[in-house]
């Protein structure tokens, strides 16, 4: 494979013509036989070649002329990950218009504001629900047109004056072949390195999305990098199933599978998931720590309810891999007895365990999007599994740095990324400059400016230095959100946070502190674990809001906070950041509610703003406070739930006061 | 607004064809208990008709009558024009009728997707032999029942349960088995027992949705059996309300809703 595939990106023509497109009819070429798509529908694992895929591609792109797309008109889309909806992305593209992935679970308001924006004429979308949002916001969208949908399910009697059957637009696109084809042709030649990839929107950690405007060379420079730094070749597998709209799940499901030529799998539902990773057993994987976490938390349960002997053998064995899994890995000296014994490890646990993870034949697995806890990070690679953490944004087309192979540290984010440099400026804040660096924010001048400067250097948010042991990347926090303790220690959240979120009976955790003289939590309960944890307690509860405040529950999330404590205590830096106290909120934090982006990630500033009675109240030192919190329901109604909360407070370990070091 | 004989468009746009089935004068005792007590209504091609009535009232009775699973005693049904005999089971089950059971009456030990099969039962024509070789004919019969089943279980969105024992399965979800099972027969006429009794709200909205698709992208007649009013009234094309075995009330769910034997019967009547 190696040889063939190298020639073949040789011959990709001039650089000055690259374009996914471009790489599409090489890979429809070179390895017109080899599954560029497959998904499951049905029960069965539908495939397409890279011929068929660009075929089908082909008459979608004729199907756009025909309904009127113009260069440079932008395209939105949204729904699950579906191989035609990548096709929607790549068919814009081939007519000179740019594709625009939106957060499918992202609310009507939200779909409006980014279709809005970027005066979208046209949609695709998966399915009814995401139609009924289109046309909930269709008032405010004066330039929208046409609007094309995958599954027709329940769409029957709509008004289909500007609605369209994605099929049919590709069957008016082939039976118009011979009279559009021409100018399908005069479009893809005009495609060169430096025109509009995509547009990305940013999740919004703070403000509204601004849309990120990427370059084919973005894309391409960045995915041939990446692939070349992991050896990805034609006949890896990935699985995807992260959002469209995540840079992410472009660069991989979209960037590297076009340069590699490798499969993308898209699973047959949200829920199947778990099941379809493990029939694909992909080879190149990655996701947010969020799923790591959830799927840790479920193996721990399911270990819990395991007979005794399987139970012992599992922890007994995992013991063993956190002694000496991650060494092996790293391909470190190890003792030929613990390597005999890790390999007994891995045929009775890990190997089964990988395979029940669907993780049996990862090679290559990243994390990215967020900090992970380092006891999950560990956890992972002491089965076996190379994971690494990547350290990256939508701005910078994913990679900033990345844990080479055989050099990775649970607490840092690797090494920059090649052909990426970096600078740390006089406050700790990360700066980059890279073939990867976006072109501009979309109709936003003054942030452009802002965040890139004139020689290309981009700055992150994000604070970090380099660990003067491994040479690494280390991030500490958000710039915005590191601060100091009245004390003057470092307050940096995330760190803590993460900690936290190790227990598998934690699922988020929100740390405040910052100008304060000591440090207080929000803590939200893991449902499915403290729900299952209950049912074998015989503890009965009537709602979320019940088991979150039982007192069996708050004492065992107090024994993890003291737990906590003491290893950040362990940390010189990072001490100050004990959590003093600490309340379970009575609701889980909610992306529909604003207090989380749809990535997952915490919005600090609102939580703050709409809890600050809850903060003050741990602050003051009373033991429950009374509450009100406003909640929205998928369908965006409103409502409100009010309850009364136990504040508890934490062992802490006391420390004498650090100076604070690399800021 | 209607055309009684040969059918009209509803408000949303779908087309209720004329009578496919009709009971004229149906009476049903159990010894001395009167269950059904001459009751009379019909049933049209592409409509959901619901039975209402408090516990008691004899609605399962009714649809045990529809399916042919109780003889009456007196009356007759009339099925496609013509008076319907005496049947077994499976000959309802090969004319088009299926059904769902208000106490969930599926396989437990079995998977979902083998749950489902069992619908497709009445269109597997090769022996027990040839299935168990799975030779030639049985092969692909297999094949396309299961391709069948696989849309259905798709329609229903139970593809991450698809492997699972239903045995493991919450209520809610066991009841969207049965209907699919239901379904996978391809019928002509639905007949659901109570589809969403002891569901909670969300479960209730979910299996509305999907008892109005089923009627919509199939075409599927429906009739079912619902005590809460609320569900009735916004899914319904027409309602048969009973009572203590009787029928005090018929028509469009407004009608209905302002009749005043049905008021009394729900909310009671005083007593002076």
């Amino acid at each position: 494979m190696g040889g063939e595939y190298k020639v073949a990106q040789m011959q990709s023509g001039a650089e000055g013509k690259l374009s996914l497109p471009a790489l599409l009819e090489r890979n429809a070429t070179q390895f017109g036989n080899s599954p560029a798509y497959r998904e499951k529908e049905f029960g069965i694992w539908q495939c397409w070649t890279w011929a068929e895929a660009a075929k089908e591609i082909e008459a979608l792109a004729l199907g756009f002329i025909n309904l009127g797309v113009n260069r440079g008109d932008f395209i939105a889309i949204a729904g699950r990950n579906r191989p035609y909806l990548y096709w929607a992305m790549v068919a814009a593209q081939s007519v000179g218009a740019v594709p625009v992935p939106i957060y499918q679970d992202s609310n009507a308001e939200e779909i409006g504001y980014v279709l809005s924006h970027c005066g979208a004429r046209f949609i695709v979308v998966g399915d009814q629900e995401q139609v009924d949002k289109v046309i909930e916001v269709k008032d405010q969208l004066p330039n929208f047109e046409h609007l094309l949908y995958l599954d027709p399910r329940g769409l029957r009697k709509y008004d289909h004056t500007q609605l369209h059957e994605f099929s049919h637009v590709q069957d008016q696109g082939r039976a118009a072949c011979d009279e559009l084809m021409p100018e399908l042709n005069r479009r893809r030649e005009e495609l060169t390195y430096d025109s509009t990839c995509v547009m990305l929107y940013t999740s919004g950690t703070t403000g509204k999305p601004k849309g990120v405007v990427l370059s084919n060379r973005n894309i391409i420079e960045s995915a041939k990098n990446a692939s070349e730094f992991d050896n990805l070749g034609l006949n890896d597998e990935i699985l995807a199933y992260l959002p469209l709209a995540w840079v992410g799940d472009f660069i991989f499901s979209v960037g590297q599978a076009y340069w590699t030529g490798f499969c993308t799998n898209c699973p047959e539902s949200t829920e199947t998931m778990m099941t379809d990773l493990r029939e694909i057993g992909p080879t190149y994987y990655f996701a947010p720590p969020r799923v790591f976490e959830t799927q840790l938390t479920n193996v721990m349960i399911r270990m819990e309810d395991a007979g005794k002997l399987k139970k012992n053998m599992f922890d007994y064995f995992l013991a063993h891999a956190k002694k000496v899994g991650g060494k092996i890995l790293d391909g470190k000296p190890v003792s030929a007895f613990d390597r005999l014994k890790y390999k007994l490890g891995h045929g009775l646990v890990y190997g089964p365990l990988k395979d029940t993870l669907g993780f049996g034949r990862v090679r290559v697995g990243y994390t990215a999007g967020e900090a992970m806890g380092p006891e999950i990070f560990d956890f992972y690679r002491s089965l076996g599994i190379n994971l690494k953490q990547l350290y990256g944004q939508t701005e910078a087309t994913v990679f900033i740095t990345v844990h080479p192979d055989g050099e990775v540290y649970s607490d840092t984010v690797g090494v920059p990324a090649p052909d990426v440099e970096i600078r740390i400026d006089d406050n700790g804040e990360i700066h980059y400059r890279s073939p990867g660096t976006f072109v501009e924010y979309y109709n936003n001048p003054e942030s452009t400016a802002s965040t890139k400067d004139a020689d290309g250097w981009v700055a992150t948010g994000d604070a970090g230095f380099f660990d003067d042991a491994t040479g690494q990347l280390r991030i500490i926090d958000r710039a915005k959100d590191v601060g100091k303790l009245v004390n003057g220690s470092m307050f940096a959240p995330k760190y803590v946070e993460n900690k936290l979120k190790f227990y598998p009976d934690i699922l988020e955790a929100v740390l405040f502190g910052k100008g304060q003289d000591h440090c207080v939590a929000f803590i939200n309960i893991d449902l499915t674990a403290v729900g299952n944890w209950a049912e074998r307690n015989n503890i009965a509860y009537a709602s979320y809001q019940e088991l979150a405040g039982h007192p069996k529950v708050l004492q065992s999330i107090r024994e993890h906070v003291s737990t906590v404590n003491e290893s950040v205590a362990q940390d010189p830096m990072l001490s100050g950041c004990q959590v003093h106290r600490f309340v379970v909120l009575h609701k889980e934090l909610d992306a529909d509610d604003g207090e989380m982006t749809r990535t997952r990630k915490v919005r600090r500033r609102i939580i703050e703003e709409k809890y600050a009675d809850i903060i003050a109240a741990l602050y003051d030192g009373s033991d429950r406070i009374s509450t009100a919190t406003e909640v929205t329901y998928e369908d965006g109604r409103k409502g409100e739930i009010t309850a009364t909360l136990d504040i508890s407070d934490a062992r802490v370990v006391p420390v004498a006061v650090q100076k604070v070091a690399a800021e | 607004m209607k055309d009684m004989e040969q059918g009209y468009v509803t408000e949303d746009g779908r087309k209720i064809g004329g009578v496919v089935m009709e009971m004229k004068n149906i009476t049903l005792r159990f010894g001395g208990v009167v269950a059904i007590q001459d009751i009379s209504f019909d049933i049209r091609e592409g409509e959901i008709r619901a039975i209402i009535g408090p516990n008691g009232a004899g609605k399962s009775s009714m649809l045990n009558v529809i399916s042919g699973f109780y003889v009456p005693q007196e009356g007759e049904v009339w099925f496609h024009g013509a008076k319907r005999p005496k049947l077994r089971p499976y000959e309802v089950a090969q004319q088009g009728i299926a059904r769902t059971f208000q106490n969930i009456a599926l396989f437990e030990g079995m998977s979902v997707l083998d749950n489902v099969m069992t619908g497709r039962l009445s269109y597997m024509k090769s022996g027990m032999v040839a299935q168990a070789l799975w030779k030639g004919k049985a092969e692909a019969e297999e094949v396309a029942n299961r391709e069948v089943a696989e849309k259905v279980i798709d329609f229903l969105e139970i593809q991450h349960i698809r492997k699972t024992p239903v045995g493991r399965l919450p209520y809610g979800l066991k009841k969207r088995v049965e209907l699919a099972r239901a379904l996978a027969a391809e019928p002509k006429i639905l007949l659901l027992d109570e589809p969403m009794a002891g569901m909670n709200v969300e479960e209730k909205e979910d299996m509305s949705r999907f008892i109005l698709d089923v009627n919509d992208e199939f075409g599927t007649t429906i009739c079912l059996i619902e005590h809460d009013m609320g569900v009735v009234m916004d899914l319904s094309d027409r309602v048969v309300v009973m009572d203590y075995g009787k029928k005090i009330g018929d028509g469009t769910p407004e009608e209905v809703r302002n009749n005043q034997d049905v008021i009394d019967a729900y909310l009671g009547v005083s007593n002076d």
